[in-house]
């Protein structure tokens, strides 16, 4: 980016998504939600509200979960981005297994927001109650699950991660 | 057939591409040289339109076409319906119908704000929202309707002016002497209650992306829909193609519960583009379009009147009922005779009489969304039978032992048509069973007991029960199509399609079992039409049923197919032969054993010799249902209330369910789950909300509120399987069930929570403004 | 849902900011969290000639405790207010109205700042600066002022910044040592803007009653409101049930609200005064050990 920017109609943007260096020039209007999904073809984030009440766009900014449908892709420059395609490699990492064990999810769409509120949240709170769990999900929506599945994956999830199980998950 | 998988908690085959962001939906679909799509919609409500200036629009670059309803005439032809009676329900039932044609655009009028009025084709959504703001439209404003009474009314505004007023469907039914039952009634409850109008509000909105080749004149759609055998149908009959050049598919959906399930302008708006300008064409919803202008559902007005005895047993009903279709009926009688088939619900109701009225308004039309019509009529008899037990004195779920019928009773006729023409039978359950489990594990009398002592301290609890019987599984047919690829795997093929519900899987599990393979060794196919010629589609809680057992058929057949050419290749009889884990093998000889591959490439010939069979292993089974199965549930919700801020908190919510035998318990649970969340955000919080002149005023999610996971409390659901006798399979729908007693449940928790103080809920949603409102006004009476 | 068009500028130094702000006046809007700004501009409500990204500048990121206030700047996000030991330790009333502020994510990028320039009279920054003496510093090429938070809300979503004006800090004032606070609020779901709120921060001393009390009622009427009168109750007096009941009916008489999709008029009036009631009797609660008589 120039020392000092008069009117820009597009911008060059060089932003770390799942490791991965990226340079791209975009129209400054274009959302990161939209540059994420369209200019770097990573249609894991998903969008439902543009307007930040559905959290289906959440990735995470620098390591915070952020929705992706109220930044400008000029706003991520220089910055570390980290969508649901980057949780794992290879495979599940131990929230999506814990979500496909605990039937944490139907049709998928604010999955990936999900997972990410809840990365977010394990990192900050390792063990939370059920209480601090719902809270941290309060801002992703979901129309399917009744989130129930959801707290249940999420609980057993940290579990897992601090060494023990809880309850039965399906086979 | 084997019964490793029928039954069992297996996860999900869709799951880890839908974890890893791997999934599918519309918006993702990426082809080359598309064109996106935006629309003008109407800002009135009702309105003439006078002009329309596109040149300004037409000059932004990067803006490729700006169309209106005068350059796509030629194939502005009515939208498909879903609004035929069946004719045996026409028989029994004198309807005075009138339907008014919706068109892809609006030509003259606009009926509901939201109505697309002009189409802009860009090179980006960005760009065409650009353009879509530089149209000039002339509008004349019209007063408008929004309320159904008013809309009865000889001075209201009339929508479609070749009706004359605005009532799309009209009718009266009877069962048995609604009058002497009132004559010789000890107690009389009467009351009017609404129900809002409110939504599936699915997290993806609507899209669809369209292609044509010329190369070979097929038009190829992705649409997220849960009918895409009905939009080829309609696309063809339009755009004057032959059937199998339209292929539709549904890719991953991103939930539906009906609002999905319809026949929307801009299938046609967007194929018509890529048809006219030989490129891919697209559109993506957005989530103001949606609240706009995707189908609405519920807003239903009742006066209700229940006579009983002096024991409190049920004597009759009476039920005069409004319905708001919104600006188009698109459903026709579907949604009023629902709403009225499920009156009666579980209880022994003996005479009946209702008066139904639909009618149009300048709303978004209104379609079937997760229960359709059982949600608004439950509310109306479950919230009446509370205030007759109120009455009488008693307990609530007392008067629900008394009236429940009983399953000795059973088959029971309610000697009235169900919505597909059929005789309405409940086939079976044992509702007292299911009712007195809900009770039980809500801890009922602990409740009780609980909440009388909390009572004297201040804290105000209430517990409310509800009722329902479901017609699941309408008909008239699904089919699947099943082949054996040449290493040996199932590929099934279905006209039913997922939007959440995991048919990739439960349809698996009957595949599984009844071929003997291995689950991963089955592939199911939701919602192509090229893959299966003939279908209807996954809504109104059929797929299970239908398609479920079309499955178990065809895969019967397949079987049979196979195992004959086996046993040529074998050189033994059939009936010693039997199929597991990827193999077949003469029963008791482990190493006779050979993969299922061998024998299909067994049957293709060779230069040398024929193969020892024909390789046509594959089938395909329409089941046909003789009418719905019924399904049923108890719901119990517990809250506390707090009366001087009417703050509502659901403590518990316990759910005791007969779908019939269960295909995979974990799918089942999910799907009452969301149920039960989505009911209760009718019953607490979701409404669409349109002012005197027909502008939505709810048009966000800051003022549409769907509930998050600190609104649903956790749910406790009892699986009861009643085998339905009328399925090979024994299978009754799920998908509907919980979102149909919440509003009922909830209501009943907090007026039961509030009784101290004598308020009556008569609508939904109950928030804490509407409940301060009820109780300063019985403070204000006493 | 996407933006119109905009030009688009980053500056690097609060010089060429202010710059910018003094060329393009109410053509422009400020970009710091854009959790309010964003919304609007995707449902082309708010058109922008020009946003004008603060992002990118220097020292505006601090939070800082000094003589008796803490000072916020304009670009600390709200989780990190949030999550500042020391900054909620002396003021808690900050953590638990944050707590409140929408969810996680909105937190993360919504500033402190900007809720309160954004003045949503339903938010609950704006009530917290009012509820605690709080000022709003503004620069301009014209030089820089401060703005007393009383002189700072002028209604719905309009304060008393000047078109060519950037809020660059706010400070709320720490209450003194043994204060207790409550915030409340009736929203329908967690993290939705208010219905109705209340703010409190009291100071009882041993035998002598209550010694200061702030009092503050939002989400009914054009913006936060002190209630001079409710508080003219307490002050200097003992903290008994009669009169705490009486602020809860001194505030429901002042409130002028509106009715919209959510509430009523009435409902905002009545439980105005419940919340007062309820957050003047938890503040109480909560200080040093002190009790309602």
């Amino acid at each position: 980016m120039s020392e000092s920017t008069a009117h820009a109609e597009s911008v060059r943007v060089r932003v770390r998504v799942n490791g991965e260096e990226h340079e791209r020039t975009v129209e400054v209007r274009k959302t990161l939600a939209d540059f994420l999904r369209g200019d770097l073809a990573l249609t894991g984030t998903h969008v439902g509200c543009e307007h930040g009440v559905c959290g289906a766009c959440t990735i995470h900014l620098d390591g915070e979960p952020v929705r992706s449908c109220l930044m400008l892709a000029v706003q991520a420059d220089g910055a570390e981005v980290t969508t649901v395609e980057g949780l794992s490699r290879n495979g599940l990492d131990f929230l999506q297994e814990a979500f496909w064990a605990h039937h944490g999810l139907q049709c998928g769409f604010c999955t990936p927001g999900m997972l990410m509120s809840a990365h977010a949240l394990l990192r900050e709170n390792p063990a939370p109650s059920e209480i601090e769990i719902r809270e941290a999900l309060a801002g992703n929506l979901c129309r399917c699950t009744g989130y129930q599945n959801i707290v249940e994956a999420i609980e057993n999830a940290a579990a897992a991660a601090a060494g023990s199980g809880v309850r039965g998950a399906a086979s | 057939m084997g019964a490793k998988y029928f039954g069992a908690s297996v996860r999900r085959k869709e799951d880890p591409r839908l974890l890893t962001g791997r999934g599918r939906y519309v918006d993702d679909i990426v082809l080359p040289r598309t064109l996106e799509l935006a629309f003008l919609r109407s800002p009135h409500g009702h309105a003439r339109i006078r002009s329309i200036e596109v040149r300004r629009a037409a000059s932004v670059q990067g803006v490729r076409r700006v169309l209106t309803f005068e350059d796509l005439a030629r194939w502005m032809k009515p939208l498909p319906i879903f609004a035929a009676t069946p004719p045996g329900l026409a028989a029994r039932v004198k309807f005075e119908t009138k339907h008014a044609p919706q068109y892809a655009m609006a030509k003259d009028k606009v009926r509901f704000a939201g109505e697309i009025v002009a189409v802009v084709v860009a090179d980006s959504r960005y760009l065409a929202e650009d353009g879509v703001d530089l149209i000039g439209v002339d509008y004349e404003p019209l007063p408008a309707v929004v309320e159904a009474e008013a809309a009865t009314r000889p001075d209201a505004a009339v929508l479609h002016e070749e009706w004359g007023d605005n009532i799309a469907v009209a009718f009266q039914h009877a069962v048995g002497d609604s009058e002497a039952a009132f004559a010789r009634a000890t107690a009389v409850v009467r009351e009017r209650f609404r129900v809002q109008r409110y939504a599936g509000m699915p997290i993806e909105p609507r899209g669809v992306i369209a292609s044509f080749g010329a190369h070979d004149g097929s038009l190829t759609v992705w649409s997220a829909t849960q009918v895409p055998h009905a939009i080829q149908q309609g696309l063809a009959g339009i755009l004057e193609l032959p059937v199998h050049k339209v292929r539709v598919i549904a890719p991953d959906v991103g939930g539906g519960f009906g609002t999905k399930a319809y026949w929307y302008p801009e299938e046609l708006l967007v194929s018509l583009v890529a048809l006219i300008m030989n490129r891919p064409a697209k559109w993506t919803e957005d989530r103001r379009e949606h609240l706009l202008s995707a189908a609405q559902a519920r807003d239903q007005l009742h006066d209700v009147e229940v006579a009983a005895d002096h024991d409190g047993r049920i004597l009759g009903i009476r039920d005069r009922m409004w319905l708001d279709m919104g600006a188009y009926n698109t459903w026709g009688t579907a949604l009023p005779w629902n709403t009225v088939a499920h009156l009666c619900g579980p209880y022994r109701v003996p005479t009946l009489s209702v008066d139904v009225k639909a009618i149009v308004s300048n709303k978004a039309p209104n379609a079937p969304y997760r229960g359709a019509g059982r949600p608004e009529v439950v509310f109306v008899v479950d919230r009446a039978l509370d205030l007759l037990a109120r009455q009488l004195g008693m307990d609530p779920v007392e008067l629900r032992r008394r009236n429940l019928i009983r399953p000795d009773e059973l088959p029971y006729d309610l000697k009235m048509p169900y919505r597909d023409g059929n005789p309405l039978v409940y086939d079976s359950g044992d509702f007292p069973a299911t009712f007195e489990a809900a009770v039980k594990a809500a801890d009922y009398q602990q409740f009780r007991a609980e909440q009388k002592r909390l009572r004297a301290a201040g804290v105000y609890r209430g517990i409310g029960v509800s009722s329902y019987i479901e017609g699941t599984g309408l008909g008239p047919y699904e089919g699947a199509f099943v082949q054996l690829d040449l290493s040996g795997r199932l590929v099934v093929s279905t006209g039913a399609c997922s939007q959440g519900q995991g048919l990739e899987t439960s349809l698996a599990q009957i595949a599984a079992d009844t071929f003997g393979v291995p689950l991963e060794w089955v592939t199911v196919i939701g919602g192509d039409t090229q893959m299966i010629p003939f279908g209807i589609g996954t809504f109104a809680s059929r797929s299970a049923v239908l398609a479920g057992n079309a499955v178990a058929t065809a895969c019967t057949e397949v079987r049979r197919k196979f195992l004959e050419a086996a046993a040529k290749f074998l050189e033994v009889a059939a009936e010693d032969l039997e199929l597991g884990d990827g193999q077949v093998q003469v029963r008791g000889v482990p190493d006779s054993a050979v993969p299922l591959g061998r024998v299909v490439q067994a049957c293709l010939p060779t230069h040398r010799a024929p193969g020892v069979a024909q390789p046509s292993f594959e089938a395909s089974f329409y089941h046909h249902v003789p009418t719905v199965t019924y399904a049923n549930a108890t719901h119990v919700a517990q809250v506390e209330v707090d009366p001087d801020t009417g703050a509502v908190k659901l403590l518990r919510y316990v759910v005791a369910h007969d779908c019939g035998r269960v295909i995979n318990p974990m799918i089942v649970d999910g799907q009452i789950h969301g149920g039960v969340a989505q009911g209760i955000g009718g019953a607490l919080l979701e409404e669409l909300v349109y002012d005197e002149s027909g502008q939505l005023l709810s048009g966000s999610f800051m003022d549409y509120l769907v509930p998050t996971a600190m609104e649903v409390p956790r749910m406790t659901t009892l699986h009861m399987q009643f085998p339905s006798p009328r399925n090979p399979l024994g299978i009754k729908g799920v998908g509907e069930g919980g979102a149909i007693s919440p509003p009922a449940a909830i209501s009943n928790a907090i007026e039961d929570a509030l009784a101290p103080f004598g308020i009556r809920i008569t609508r939904t949603p109950v928030s804490p403004s509407s409940l301060v409102t009820l109780l300063a006004e019985a403070e204000r009476a006493s | 849902m996407k933006p119109a068009p905009f030009h688009y500028h980053a500056p690097r130094s609060l010089d060429e900011c202010l710059e910018l702000l003094a060329r393009y006046g109410a053509e422009a809007k400020v970009l710091a969290g854009g959790q309010s700004l964003m919304p609007m501009m995707n449902f082309r409500l708010a058109r922008p000639a020009a946003l004008i990204d603060i992002n990118r500048l220097p020292a505006l990121d601090h939070v800082a405790l000094t003589d008796g206030v803490i000072r916020v700047g304009a670009l600390v996000r709200q989780r990190r207010l949030e999550r500042h030991a020391e900054a909620t330790a002396r003021i808690p009333l900050l953590r638990e109205a944050l707590a409140l502020v929408g969810h996680p994510a909105i937190r993360n990028r919504g500033t402190v700042c900007g809720s309160i320039a954004h003045a949503d009279p339903a938010a609950e920054l704006p009530a917290a600066l009012l509820c605690l003496d709080g000022r709003a510093v503004v620069k301009s090429r014209r030089g820089e002022r401060a703005i007393a938070v009383e002189e700072l809300f002028r209604g719905p979503l309009t304060t008393a910044l000047e078109p060519d004006e950037l809020l660059t800090e706010v400070q709320f004032s720490i209450p003194p040592a043994g204060a207790g606070s409550a915030f409340l609020e009736v929203a329908r779901r967690h993290g939705d803007f208010a219905l109705v709120g209340a703010a409190a921060v009291v100071q009882v001393e041993a035998g002598h009653g209550v010694k200061s009390l702030h009092l503050v009622v939002f989400g009914a009427g054009p913006g936060p409101m002190r209630s001079p009168k409710a508080e003219a109750v307490l002050v200097g007096a003992q903290a008994t049930l009669p009169r705490i009941a009486e602020i809860r009916r001194v505030v429901s008489d002042a409130v002028k609200a509106d009715s919209d999709l959510h509430a009523t008029a009435e409902y905002r009036r009545r439980v105005a005064g419940v919340l007062a009631e309820r957050a003047v009797t938890l503040a109480i609660a909560r200080c040093a050990g002190k009790g309602v008589a």
